[in-house]
């Protein structure tokens, strides 16, 4: 595996780690409305995730990183092609945290409730959008020969990228209601359980249809061929067997499963466009792929040793804040949000 | 309008915005760890209570400066995408490695840190918050090392195509861009800024709860005492540094001290400067009151040495680099570069003044001096700002010193249109406003509520 591969794999596993753990922090925030019917319990939603929102988000800072580090064309492209879909995103990153950090901080109810709002559409925003962005890459978008994208915003909410977004939205809530599940006691619990059930099948619909339609629309799904091989399937199985682990309660393993289910689909998404980073649907020959974005091979030495060895590092103290905060939050927990 | 000024005006208002809360976590952060420390070394209350009461206004601080933070990783693609193309092989390294390194330490041990009270042992929970002291700093250090290559670019060469024409700057030396020397200038002057900054955000504070006469005077008369201590080795430490980086500027961007010192023509020896009122575009001075030799001395340490002037300076560039104007603007660098200068001088008298009288347990202050320590808090920030302005500023018109032109980093118009441009810029700056609303009131909340009251939130 020469440099620019191992980048592109290091990239995939940052946005797969991104999306299992900010998956259900947007989740969380997206129920945090339906499931909060009073301020302690609203409080108690936020502070199931309390601890763990910052660290997970720092997962999508170092994945940008990475790929200005290691791509800088693919980052250059990208980020200015996506510009108005990337601002609606940072604004909602924006708010969010800010949220976290600022509603309970005054009594005043009205004051909470529109910090709640932010959450829930700090949330909401991103959830969706990462299945636009994530479909259009695969879909393929205008890009010219200068490796500029050249469609504007309105390019990017075709139809076939939309189903992605609910289908992200769709997975993420329900991952996010069984995370809710697991740190939660009383009510909260409870309704985050019935979240989860009535959320499955939408979800599962969705994302097969995104699935079907992608065959349809991309020749990603095609190249991967009618037995697209272990990986997509087992995520969908997974995604299948969610229903009858709720069912059984055994909630730990249900959200193993749409974890799971959103490594696979993520990882699915990488093998689909490797090795290409951008596909354009103007010219095949003006794609962005792994050796026409990259940086030089010192640049990626260099940052392949540095990830090597803190990547370890990071997973292993991030471990640790679960391990610490594995308990369920309770009606009596102190609670610092 | 023009997507290029456009684009410049964004990356300003959301940079500098966001620099005003940075040094106030970077200093914070280490001032709170200091004082949990000792708390755990000594077992007394008051430590504890310092502790928590700092730590709270800390976390207000940090949540606005995390969230204005997440713009800064994008916004180089999104903007500029030239610029990242053209220096993303090396300029890209260090802020993936801000994110590894720094982001994930002082996200994760901060979680710990404010749910973690009762969670784990009290040590542990102490070095939580050194973690995070550290990662903050340590972001500091790695975003400066990336700006350093811009404002003095090391370790790279231009690779070329087939035809020989210049495709993009690559890294050759990764070593030379961590030690480079501007970033050992810059990286102190930061963090001994953001320790003074701290200083005296705590030295306001208490002020106001000393004069008020709130219960828990023992907090903030410790409070007020250390953070005399801290913002004076800072603002000491800060002006040290900020000399020496003025030293190496002369060597390396000579343009940008020339432009400080509004100096058109070559001295030598050299006069500073006090005060200017210059004719920008005749390049000539209306009225000026002027120091002989001062600047020879403050340059070299020497009263004799040649200090050249914009024009000289234009002259050299054009033969350099070709025609075109190589002269930043001279009024936003000259200006910028007294006010932070000034602001450095009035810390410095502040700080002296209150550490000697605090180490004689004098907290008597005259309620106008105690009003002028709380207003005293935004001087630092001010200080940090205009000095942000010169140094970006005073590198204009290049993005990465002699090698890329501003004007060359911008994204294309077809990819970004300046419509879209002018949208975000709008759109940020409303948010940034009513963000900034909202953290005064709850600051201010927090500030006046004291270290006595629990502020409880249920």
């Amino acid at each position: 595996m020469d440099l620019n591969t191992l980048w592109f794999v290091l990239i995939g596993v940052l946005f797969t780690g991104y999306f299992i753990l900010e998956g259900f922090d947007f989740g969380v925030g997206i129920l945090l409305p339906f499931i909060g019917k009073d301020d302690r319990d609203r409080r108690m939603v936020i502070n199931a995730i309390g601890p763990f929102w910052d660290g997970n988000e720092v997962w999508l800072l170092t994945a940008g990183g990475a790929i200005f580090a290691a791509f800088p064309n693919w980052y250059a492209t990208m980020f200015s092609g996506f510009y108005i879909a990337l601002f609606l995103m940072l604004v909602a990153l924006i708010v969010r945290a800010m949220a976290f950090e600022f509603r309970s901080k005054d009594k005043n109810p009205q004051w909470r409730a529109t910090w709640d709002w932010m959450i829930f559409f700090g949330s909401f925003v991103p959830a969706l959008l990462w299945g636009v962005a994530l479909a259009n890459l695969i879909r393929g978008v205008p890009i010219d020969g200068d490796m500029t994208y050249v469609g504007g915003f309105f390019n990017l909410l075709n139809p076939y990228a939309l189903v992605g977004g609910l289908a992200s939205l769709s997975i993420f809530t329900l991952h996010g209601a069984l995370f809710l599940n697991l740190k939660t006691s009383d009510e909260v619990r409870d309704k985050s359980k019935t979240f989860a059930q009535k959320l499955w099948l939408p979800a599962l619909i969705l994302t097969l249809g995104f699935v079907a339609y992608g065959y349809a629309e991309t020749s990603m799904f095609l190249s991967l061929g009618l037995n697209p091989g272990i990986i997509p399937i087992f995520g969908g199985l997974a995604l299948l067997s969610v229903f009858w682990f709720i069912k059984a309660e055994k909630i730990g393993w249900a959200f193993t499963m749409t974890a799971i289910t959103i490594a696979f689909s993520t990882i699915t998404i990488f093998i689909g466009l490797f090795p290409n980073v951008m596909i354009s649907s103007l010219n095949d020959a003006w794609n962005l792929t792994i050796y026409n974005a990259s940086s030089s091979p010192y640049t990626l030495g260099v940052m392949s040793i540095v990830a090597l060895i803190f990547v370890p590092i990071v997973l292993l103290y991030q471990g640790w804040t679960y391990w610490v905060f594995r308990q369920r939050l309770t009606k009596k927990s102190e609670l610092e949000y | 309008m023009d997507a290029l000024i456009l684009a410049r005006w964004q990356f300003a208002i959301v940079t500098v915005y966001h620099f005003f809360f940075v040094p106030l976590t970077l200093g914070l952060s280490i001032f709170v760890a200091i004082l949990e420390t000792m708390y755990v070394r000594t077992g007394k209350e008051v430590y504890l209570r310092m502790t928590k009461y700092w730590g709270k206004l800390f976390l207000i601080n940090f949540a606005i400066g995390v969230a204005t933070g997440i713009v800064q990783e994008f916004q180089f693609g999104m903007n500029w995408s030239e610029y990242s193309r053209y220096v993303g092989d090396i300029f890209g390294a260090p802020l993936a490695i801000e994110a590894l390194l720094a982001f994930f330490m002082e996200s994760t041990f901060l979680g710990i840190w404010i749910f973690g009270w009762d969670k784990i042992s009290k040590k542990l929970h102490a070095a939580t918050i050194w973690l995070v002291a550290i990662g903050s700093n340590l972001s500091a250090l790695w975003i400066l090392i990336a700006n350093s290559f811009m404002q003095e670019p090391v370790g790279f060469k231009l690779a070329k195509d087939a035809a020989g024409n210049v495709i993009r700057a690559e890294m050759t030396d990764f070593w030379a861009l961590v030690f480079n020397p501007h970033v050992w200038l810059q990286f102190p002057h930061v963090v001994t800024g953001a320790i003074t900054t701290a200083g005296f955000f705590v030295i306001g504070i208490s002020a106001y709860h000393i004069m008020k006469k709130s219960k828990e005077q023992e907090v903030y008369r410790q409070s007020m005492k250390f953070a005399s201590i801290y913002g004076l080795i800072g603002i000491i430490l800060v002006s040290l540094i900020g000399h020496s980086q003025m030293q190496h500027m002369i060597k390396t961007q000579p343009m940008k001290v020339a432009a400080a010192e509004a100096l058109w023509n070559t001295e030598n020896p050299a006069s500073l400067y006090l005060f200017t009122w210059g004719d920008e575009e005749k390049r000539e001075d209306v009225f000026a009151i002027h120091v002989p030799n001062l600047l020879s001395v403050l340059s070299y340490n020497s009263l004799e040495g040649e200090v050249k002037g914009i024009n000289q300076l234009q002259e050299e560039f054009q033969a350099q680099y070709g025609s075109g104007n190589y002269v930043p603007s001279v009024f936003l660098s000259y200006w910028n570069f007294r006010l932070m200068t000034g602001v450095g001088v009035l810390m410095l008298l502040i700080a002296i003044f209150l550490v000697i009288k605090t180490s004689k347990d004098n907290f008597d202050f005259k309620p106008w001096f105690g009003k002028l320590l709380i207003w005293a808090i935004a001087l630092p920030i001010i200080g940090h700002s205009t000095g942000w302005i010169f140094a970006e500023v005073g590198r204009q018109p290049w993005v990465v010193y002699g090698v890329l032109k501003t004007q060359f980093g911008v994204s294309p118009e077809a990819a970004v249109s300046s419509g879209e441009v002018l949208f975000s810029l709008i759109g940020f700056t409303l948010l940034y406003a009513v963000l900034i609303v909202a953290d005064v009131y709850l600051m201010k909340k927090y500030a006046i509520a004291g270290a006595a009251d629990k502020v409880t939130e249920a």
